[in-house]
């Protein structure tokens, strides 16, 4: 049980390196929204919450957590430069505006003033150089230092003004910033354990893989955040264990509500399910190389034969919507709204199927419950879906542990998942373009690798739509996995949980549950 | 006495041996699990060159056995090593953990023992009766439902109906003692249902084997009182079988939490373990069975030592 838990979060964590940003038209030379203020918290009281993925390994060294829970609870005493909101965009943080200069190649941050560590230093441009630094150069071990591959240059003007070069333009830059591995720690530091940050609690205890404490930082720059007295974040990662906590009145918010209970839970008093709809989505990747998906009519025979509408109401209980073949959900502001919806349409398969040459194809699918939790369900479905359309699909349960190694890009056809990424150039650089190292169907395709170099040095947004759905069409008709849903994030709480706007990038509100929430009663 | 100190040092010496055996068995068995901490951390996006480089900054690129030996020879120096995972002092991390495992484990020995014990006797002294019967039902259905199963049960009746007791048992070290008491009570029962039957029927069996011999005939000719025969007579004979069945799950009660320690959140070695096996963190999962080990064989040669000690003719064998 555990183990393919793990195996899950430990993937999770590799699938959110780099990801804590989100969707957004807000990129390019450009004064930054501000954060909308939540209605009207109110403040005072203990704010338990649960999460899911923390390990006795943990540290909070922002540079090597290992998953978004030692980030989650770095959250509660640090800030980023800027930070993502529920519109997907970017907003400030400790940096006041994110400028760009040359097309996308040079970017000037300046920074907010007045700002404290809570040991009393001043918040400045050399904490900023110190944090960005721990992620370059050859002797890093950051978890996302191939984000800051492209940093040439780093300098401060002055106190609070910091200038980066890129080595080629990237209009996506704003959205690494947000990432739960850029928490901005004070220069010098060395020992990350007192969780010393400008953030809403101070921090009191650290126990790894148990909790982290913390006290409302009196001085807190930014209004209407930090609204607790205390939080306490537990790591609870078995999932009936974190559903009983918010039953019996341990736990006040929890991380992950698994679909099987989520409408049990919403059903019951003093209960609210949060949800948001995001990026996250299981992919059934096709090895392009080897036969019978070599050949692009069997694939889409493939696409035509899953009844997504089935998997999203019988999989997800109605918590997320289908998707058509490629990775940009519908919450994206590049999401190519003009492509047709593919439908489950066996006699298209069969089409298809006469086209390829074939007249009945007989496939092994690898499935694991690794996949999101439901992987093997999901399987058996596709398997009665393509039954109509004269496929055969044989479906093989794999062990979770070594799930990543042993089947993942090794067995012809298989399934995977990726949480929302942040920008679309993100997912298509990781998994999509031709030799990436997590291209988990091998495909490749010379006009898609062309747009993808173009789009993420576009700066005029309109074009960049146009570039961007260029590629989710492509990716569609002519990719190697069938996407059949996206699911929405889930989190639980207690309804005297008081919450804004919630965001989908992450489960609670992108991480940052404890400083944006607020007890209404 | 002479041959109690002999029989101990031996059974030391054999522990020695048969802890140096498991951790030969751990460690090439953790060799066989597919991919390595490098793997596990830098994950799927890892390039060859970013592994190879881990590995050796962690002296994974160096083979099984030396690494083996390496770590053996600091065990033999009383260093347990550094974690592979996060650099820290094993010995700091396995200490408060080992603590909480082993508070758990006597608050449910606390419960258990005594429980089983009396049942045990109060079983036999009325063997056959509608006592003996239920007593020996609700004992074997308790052990027969596996621990976590019982864990929810007791959940879903103590905590969430009633809310009697915290569904979660996160203690930490500035816990107070009354309040673990309360916090822990949950996984604690639900360890003591556990190991209550076996120890029970252990007891019963044990007492009513003597129960037939014919110097317990004797004692009931001159007229003593059932409850005197049991006690005075029967007991003092039947403590080295129950000895040694008490010993044995009072291991279990340490090395088998893993389940109930994940169900309830308690931080103890179980969750340790856990945590370290998906890692791939060697040096954690060595130590951690290290202790288990420990235990194992400790407890068995406690219970020896006293069987003997409590049996003369043990003591006076020639």
């Amino acid at each position: 049980m555990s183990s393919n838990f793990t195996d899950n979060w430990n993937r999770r964590r590799l699938l959110k390196a780099g990801a804590s940003i989100s969707f957004g038209a807000a990129a390019s030379g450009l004064i930054l929204p501000t954060m909308a203020a939540a209605s009207t918290p109110t403040t005072g009281g203990r704010f338990r919450y649960a999460v899911v993925g923390a390990a006795i390994s943990d540290s909070l060294d922002p540079a090597i957590y290992a998953d978004i829970a030692p980030g989650i609870m770095g959250w509660q005493s640090r800030n980023n430069l800027v930070e993502i909101d529920a519109e997907n965009r970017v907003v400030p943080e400790l940096a006041e505006t994110v400028v760009a200069m040359d097309g996308g190649k040079k970017w000037v941050l300046k920074l907010r003033k007045g700002v404290e560590f809570h040991n009393g230093k001043t918040f400045k441009s050399e904490d900023v150089i110190y944090t960005l630094g721990r992620h370059i150069g050859e002797k890093s071990t950051s978890a996302v230092k191939p984000f800051f591959e492209s940093v040439t240059d780093m300098t401060a003007d002055d106190d609070y003004t910091v200038v980066i070069t890129l080595e080629a333009p990237n209009a996506d830059f704003p959205y690494y910033l947000a990432d739960y591995h850029l928490q901005i720690v004070p220069a010098g530091t060395t020992d990350f354990s007192d969780g010393m940050g400008t953030g809403a609690y101070v921090m009191d205890s650290f126990e790894p893989g148990i909790r982290c404490t913390g006290t409302r930082n009196p001085n807190y720059w930014k209004a209407g955040h930090g609204n607790f007295d205390e939080v306490e974040c537990l790591a609870i990662s078995d999932s009936t264990a974190r559903v009983n906590a918010l039953m019996t009145g341990e736990a006040d918010a929890i991380m992950f509500v698994d679909t099987k209970v989520v409408d049990r839970l919403s059903n019951m008093n003093g209960m609210q399910v949060i949800e948001a709809e995001s990026g996250t989505h299981m992919t059934l990747p096709m090895n392009v190389t080897a036969a019978p998906y070599d050949n692009n009519d069997v694939r889409l025979a493939l696409k035509h034969a899953i009844n997504r509408e089935q998997l999203v109401e019988t999989i997800l209980r109605g918590h997320g919507t289908v998707a058509n073949d490629h990775p940009i959900a519908s919450t994206s502001p590049y999401f190519n709204d003009q492509l047709e919806q593919r439908q489950y349409d066996p006699e298209k398969a069969k089409f298809h199927l006469k086209k390829a040459g074939v007249d009945t194809l007989e496939v092994t699918l690898s499935s694991s419950d690794t996949i999101l939790g439901y992987g093997n369900d999901v399987a058996v479905l596709v398997k009665e879906s393509a039954a109509a359309a004269d496929i055969g699909v044989t479906v093989q349960q794999e062990p979770a542990d070594g799930y990543w190694s042993n089947v993942w890009q090794k067995k012809p056809w298989v399934q995977s998942y990726y949480l929302t990424r942040p920008t679309p150039d993100s997912i298509f650089s990781l998994a999509y373009r031709g030799g990436a190292a997590w291209n988990e169907t091998f495909w490749g395709n010379d006009r898609f690798d062309t747009l993808l170099e173009q789009g993420r040095a576009e700066v005029d947004e309109t074009l960049r739509k146009e570039i961007y759905s260029e590629m989710q069409t492509i990716v569609s008709n002519e990719g190697g996995s069938v996407i059949p849903f996206f699911a929405s994030v889930l989190d639980a709480a207690s309804d005297k949980v008081g919450t804004g706007k919630v965001s989908g990038l992450s489960n609670l509100d992108g991480g940052r549950a404890a400083e944006r929430w607020w007890f209404s009663v | 006495m002479h041959l109690l100190v002999t029989l101990i040092l031996q059974r030391i010496g054999l522990g020695v041996v048969t802890l140096f055996g498991i951790s030969l068995m751990i460690f090439f068995a953790m060799e066989i699990l597919p991919g390595d901490l490098a793997q596990e951390t830098l994950g799927q996006s890892a390039t060859p060159e970013a592994v190879a480089a881990l590995r050796a900054e962690l002296g994974l690129d160096q083979p099984a056995i030396t690494r083996f030996f390496q770590w053996f020879s600091g065990i033999l120096h009383g260093d347990l090593g550094t974690s592979l995972a996060n650099k820290r002092d094993i010995s700091e991390l396995l200490v408060s953990r080992f603590k909480n495992t082993l508070a758990l484990a006597s608050y449910s020995a606390v419960i258990a023992v005594p429980v089983a014990v009396t049942l045990g006797l109060l079983a036999a002294l009325y063997r056959g009766s509608i006592f003996d019967r239920t007593v020996n039902v609700l004992s074997l259905s308790a052990v027969s439902l596996p621990e976590f199963f019982i864990a929810y049960l007791l959940i879903f009746f103590l905590s969430a109906k009633f809310g009697l007791f915290p569904s979660i048992s996160n203690v930490s070290a500035d816990t107070s003692f009354s309040e673990y008491m309360h916090r822990a009570f949950l996984p604690a029962l639900t360890m003591a249902l556990v190991v209550t039957a076996h120890m029970m029927r252990m007891t019963r069996a044990a007492i009513i084997n003597l129960l037939a011999s014919p110097y317990i005939a004797m004692a009931r000719l001159k007229g003593a009182s059932p409850m005197r025969i049991i006690l005075i007579h029967a007991l003092p004979n039947a403590l080295a079988p129950i000895i040694n069945v008490v010993s044995l799950n009072l291991a279990y009660l340490i090395t088998g939490v893993v389940l109930v320690e994940i169900v309830f959140v308690y931080p103890g070695l179980g969750q340790l373990i856990v945590d370290s096996v998906s890692k791939r963190d060697i040096p954690v999962v060595q130590a951690t069975c290290l202790v288990f080990a420990t235990v194992y064989i400790t407890l068995n040669l406690t219970a020896d030592v006293l069987s003997i000690a409590t049996n003369p003719r043990l003591m006076h064998r020639k």
